[in-house]
């Protein structure tokens, strides 16, 4: 028997054995396949060049250029002079040498990348002697090419993605650009459109050989999409340039769309310095410039008292709630006693009687104190009217996110009842607890993008649009994103809020900004602001604001300019305003010497003061 | 009890009962089956959008192709020819291949190190090939003759020179893989009556071999004396007379065996031996070096999955990744685009084919033609089993060809030869 049966057994044995090992590499292991996907195949994308970015007008902003990429296949180096080499393309023998050794450890027989993103002209000259070294080669890749010198701030950056996020998005892979913020980031994947792949056959030595399976799993590249945004090229230019040397914001809005005229934040930077090898050397600068803060988009993150534009406000609300009527008049004495002991100033006349729009152009303090304490005290409680109060400012887009196409933002903040019941005992404060809301100081924060968004709802009697970026929607995508938000307040008391503004412009505080020809509306602020100046809180020179829209009857620019430190709302805010509404409105300005003055006007030594160490004056 | 053959002869039976009734069906078109899904194999690996048409030589499965339709068309001639014909040229045909294969050193070309080929117009014929299938027929004569015993000693190292000589002329190519084929004869040796202690001295040195190299000698000779000594103990209950001079005599056997693996592995085996083996045995886990073959070989098969990638979609195989992957390594092939399907299939077929042969051989009337057919069946176990345990990474690289399936044109023709021999004395078997 065992002689007839080994070799069957030995057989049936061979076959078990096979078997059961064919079932553990095929079936148990899954392993085995993607051993064979990258040893075998090779995927190479295709990128589609990243969309261009356009101003409303169709004047290109960004666009693209090549760089390159100085390469090396190891194995096909000779001996070189690297301090030849490294001649002209600024980068140090042992960097070089370094890099060498790390495409060697790589591969020798895949390319490396040695210097990055070399310049067109460096490439050009290195281009003239690259016989001499065999085994390099550029590889051209397209970085951003900020054609306008302008809007870094809303652009935002690209940069390559790093390790990390390669591994959280799949579909990314290093090496590629990303959108870092602003608009790059916000609409980064129109601009950069879907990179499609190519499938190469590798053999063993790593060679293609052909498309695998006849391009089969190829895919197209879908290619990006052109950006056109509501900013006006012409007027961001302007407004970055009147702010030179001071710090603040320009948000000008056009109302009736809600699209963003100019977004503009002082100091701010070249966006051409964040693109090639210089790159993150410039970047560390900008990020440590801790005093100026160029990074910081003071249109959209800084959160300032409104001062007195908020007035405005009040006035709707003390309409809307009954408390005054536009005739309804305050007595003002430089000033009034809302408490016992407790006096507000105010720069009216001793005696002054003023009605709702001589209120408003002579921004008296007393009237809006005295229409505020009003909306709180009416109501059934204080808290109740503080909540009324919010929710009206609520539907001004104050207190929140606006919700606009840019990454970054603030919510500023409007209190209600349940954070001064904090602060104060419940029911142990009424109106004139908290009578600085009055007047645009005490606890309201806003931004600039909401001051100018609310400056567009009254310009729209009652209603804003969300403010944007990108103007290339469809009209039935206008429609949905972009509803009318209407306040709770009747249209008909925006009329005399508007006369006020009007009369701010024509004889208040903003004469300075009156254009010939065009009726502009406006309010003034002047805000008080501190600093924690060696443990101490120390006042600073006050806030310039200016808030205005014109024409007064069919509003095409709301805007909203804020200088820190300007000393006073007619100072700087408002001629900048003023000098933007008619730039945009006729497209030239005639008023040169108020041009000139702006342009070349600077705050540099007020921003020096705190940091002097010496004793120093304000609002002189 | 085996009758000379020609005392059966009996020609009326034999005129009337027709050759295709006789036939055995079964293994010829498990044979056809083969070689053709070799051919599509053979086609995959080479494959590239250029290819002419398959029939056409200078394609890649050309010549494979007319090489088989040659089989088809002579071969079958065989099958008229009166068995005992082959039985009494055996010793001819022996001699015949035994000159080729001295012939090698004065007129053999060689290719990749080895002089193992004739270069005959354009076409390279191997003749170890044909050697296997003469030690078969003069091993089958020797055995089926009635003076023979294998209990002397001196039929049986006759029979074993008849099987060496070929052998040491194979080594002397050098091609160590068709040398190893001829230890198939082993195996027909058992089945014909020889001592079965050979069988297991056989398996314990196998086993002392691979486990020497696995945990070193003294381990093993230490086992050994514990496994021996508790064997001569058991032994000792059942039957109190047994004697202790066998069990000294097996130990001493593994304990000089098991040291002199361990000197011959590390002193006379040159690196790349070493590492072949060190490889299967784990011992070594380099997949770009050494274990290259074999990994890529393993990426291929494993990366087949379940269905496997399809006909001519092979990334590996299209990558080359696999070396010689339409000779030795065309399993890789077959894994990688059939599946474990396919592949299991393939496996399964094979061990059918032996078992067809075994089975058949057992009712073979001459013994001749039984040992003939045993011989053939182990032929095929040697190849199939070292083959696609290499490929499957269970066995050391030895380069030797998948019957049928493999490109070659010498080794499909003398592996058709055999079966048309086989076919022949199987078809044959009730008048010898």
């Amino acid at each position: 028997m065992i002689r007839k049966g080994t070799l069957l057994i030995f057989t049936v044995g061979a076959c078990f054995l096979f078997i059961f090992q064919l079932m553990s590499l095929q079936l148990f292991n899954s392993d085995y396949t993607k051993l064979s996907e990258n040893n075998a195949v090779e995927k190479r994308p295709i990128y589609p060049k990243r969309g261009l970015i356009y101003d409303r007008n169709g004047t290109l902003m960004v666009a693209n250029q090549p760089v390159y990429d100085l390469m090396v296949v190891p194995e096909n180096i000779e001996p070189f002079d690297t301090l030849e080499l490294i001649h002209g393309l600024s980068i140090s023998k042992d960097e070089l040498l370094l890099q060498l050794k790390k495409a060697k450890r790589f591969s020798s027989k895949l390319p490396s990348v040695i210097i990055r993103q070399v310049s067109k002209e460096d490439r050009a000259m290195f281009q003239e002697k690259i016989w001499k070294y065999p085994g390099f080669y550029f590889q051209k890749k397209l970085v951003r090419d900020y054609v306008l010198p302008i809007a870094s701030n809303l652009l935002g950056y690209t940069s390559e993605v790093n390790t990390s996020e390669v591994n959280k998005k799949n579909d990314y892979a290093l090496g590629e650009m990303i959108g870092r913020q602003g608009i790059e980031k916000t609409y980064e994947n129109s601009l950069r459109g879907k990179k499609g792949a190519s499938f190469f056959q590798k053999d063993r030595f790593n060679r293609i050989i052909g498309p695998y399976q006849d391009g089969r799993f190829d895919t197209e590249a879908e290619s990006s999409e052109d950006l056109n945004l509501t900013i006006d090229a012409v007027l961001q230019q302007y407004g970055e340039s009147l702010l030179r040397n001071k710090r603040g914001g320009i948000v000008a809005i056009e109302p009736q769309t809600g699209e963003v005229l100019a977004l503009v934040t002082a100091p701010s930077y070249d966006p051409n310095v964040l693109i090639g090898r210089e790159r993150s050397k410039n970047f560390s600068v900008l990020v440590n410039d801790t005093l100026a803060k160029p990074l910081f988009d003071r249109g959209l993150q800084a959160e300032y008292s409104p001062g007195s534009p908020f007035k405005t406000l009040n006035a709707l609300i003390g309409l809307q709630e009954k408390v005054i009527t536009p005739n309804t008049q305050f007595e003002c004495d430089q000033g009034h006693f809302y408490a016992r002991n407790a006096f507000m100033k105010c720069h009216c006349a001793y005696g002054s009687k003023n009605d709702l729009i001589k209120g408003i152009y002579n921004s008296c303090n007393t009237y809006f104190a005295k229409t505020y304490v009003g909306i709180v005290n009416k109501a059934a409680s204080p808290a109740e009217g503080v909540d009324r109060w919010r929710t009206h400012l609520e539907k001004f887009g104050l207190g929140d996110y606006l919700g606009y196409d840019l990454p970054i933002g603030k919510k500023g903040f409007i209190p209600n009842s349940t954070y001064y019941d904090r602060w104060y005992q419940q029911g142990r404060w009424g109106g004139t607890t908290i009578i600085s809301n009055a007047i645009g100081q005490g606890e309201i924060l806003t931004t600039p993008i909401q001051m100018a968004n609310f400056t567009a709802t009254i310009a729209n009697r009652g209603y804003f649009i969300k403010p944007h970026f990108k103007k290339s929607f469809s009209q039935k995508e206008k429609d949905s994103l972009f509803p009318k938000n209407y306040t709770l307040i009747a249209p008909q008391h925006f009329e005399t809020v508007v006369e006020g503004m009007h009369q701010v412009v024509e004889k208040g505080t903003a004469r300075i900004a009156r254009i010939k020809g065009i009726e502009v509306c406006g309010k003034t602020g002047t805000v008080e602001n501190f600093i924690r100046l060696n443990n101490e809180k120390t006042q600073l020179t006050d806030h310039s604001i200016f808030v205005a829209f014109a024409p007064k009857d069919d509003p095409k620019i709301a805007i909203t300019v804020f200088v820190e430190n300007g000393y006073w709302g007619g100072r700087w805010a408002a001629p900048i305003a003023s000098l933007m509404i008619e730039k945009y409105l006729t497209g030239t300005v005639n008023r040169k010497w108020l041009e000139n003055r702006m342009l070349n006007g600077s705050l540099l030594d007020e921003y020096a003061k705190p940091l002097s160490g010496k004793p120093f004056a304000i609002n002189e | 009890m085996n009758m000379p053959n020609h005392f059966q002869e009996n020609p009326s039976r034999l005129m009337n009962d027709k050759l295709i009734f006789r036939l055995d069906w079964v293994s010829l078109l498990l044979y056809i089956t083969l070689v053709v899904f070799g051919m599509i194999n053979i086609y995959s690996t080479r494959f590239s959008e250029t290819s002419t048409a398959f029939w056409e030589l200078g394609s890649p499965v050309g010549k494979q192709f007319w090489i088989f339709m040659l089989c088809l068309i002579i071969l079958p001639a065989i099958l008229y020819i009166k068995s005992n014909f082959f039985e009494h040229l055996s010793y001819i045909f022996y001699g015949l291949s035994i000159i080729s294969l001295m012939g090698l050193f004065l007129f053999g070309q060689t290719i990749s190190g080895a002089t193992s080929w004739y270069l005959i117009g354009g076409f390279s014929l191997q003749p170890s090939e044909f050697a296997k299938i003469t030690t078969a027929m003069v091993v089958a004569l020797n055995l089926s003759s009635i003076q023979t015993d294998m209990k002397k000693k001196r039929d049986l190292f006759k029979i074993l020179f008849l099987i060496a000589l070929p052998m040491f002329l194979i080594i002397l190519q050098p091609d160590a893989g068709s040398a190893l084929v001829f230890m198939g004869m082993f195996f027909v040796l058992i089945r014909e009556g020889l001592d079965l202690r050979f069988l297991y001295l056989f398996l314990s040195l196998i086993l002392i071999f691979i486990f020497t190299l696995l945990y070193g000698p003294f381990f093993i000779s230490l086992a050994g004396l514990i496994l021996i000594f508790f064997f001569y103990l058991f032994m000792k209950r059942i039957a109190s007379k047994t004697k202790k001079l066998p069990f000294l005599l097996s130990f001493v056997i593994c304990l000089f065996f098991s040291y002199s693996v361990n000197f011959i592995f590390n002193s006379v085996f040159e690196q790349r031996h070493r590492d072949r083996f060190n490889v299967i045995l784990g011992l070594e886990t380099d997949t770009r070096g050494i274990g290259y073959n074999i990994n890529q070989s393993k990426i291929a098969i494993g990366s087949g999955g379940f269905f496997g990638k399809g006909f001519l979609n092979g990334t590996q195989t299209k990558g080359d990744f696999v070396p010689e992957q339409d000779t030795d390594y065309i399993f890789s092939t077959i894994g990688e685009e059939w599946g474990f399907i396919g592949s299991s299939l393939l496996v399964i077929l094979f061990t059918l084919f032996i078992l067809r042969i075994l089975y058949r051989a057992e009712k073979h009337t001459s013994i001749y033609s039984r040992v003939f057919s045993h011989g053939f069946a182990s032929i095929i176990f040697i190849h199939f089993f070292v083959n696609i345990g290499m490929t499957l990474g269970l066995v050391p690289t030895v380069g030797i060809p998948l019957p049928f399936i493999s490109n070659g044109g010498s080794s499909l023709l003398a592996f058709s030869f055999m079966l048309f021999l086989y076919l022949n004395f199987d078809a044959n078997r009730l008048n010898g």
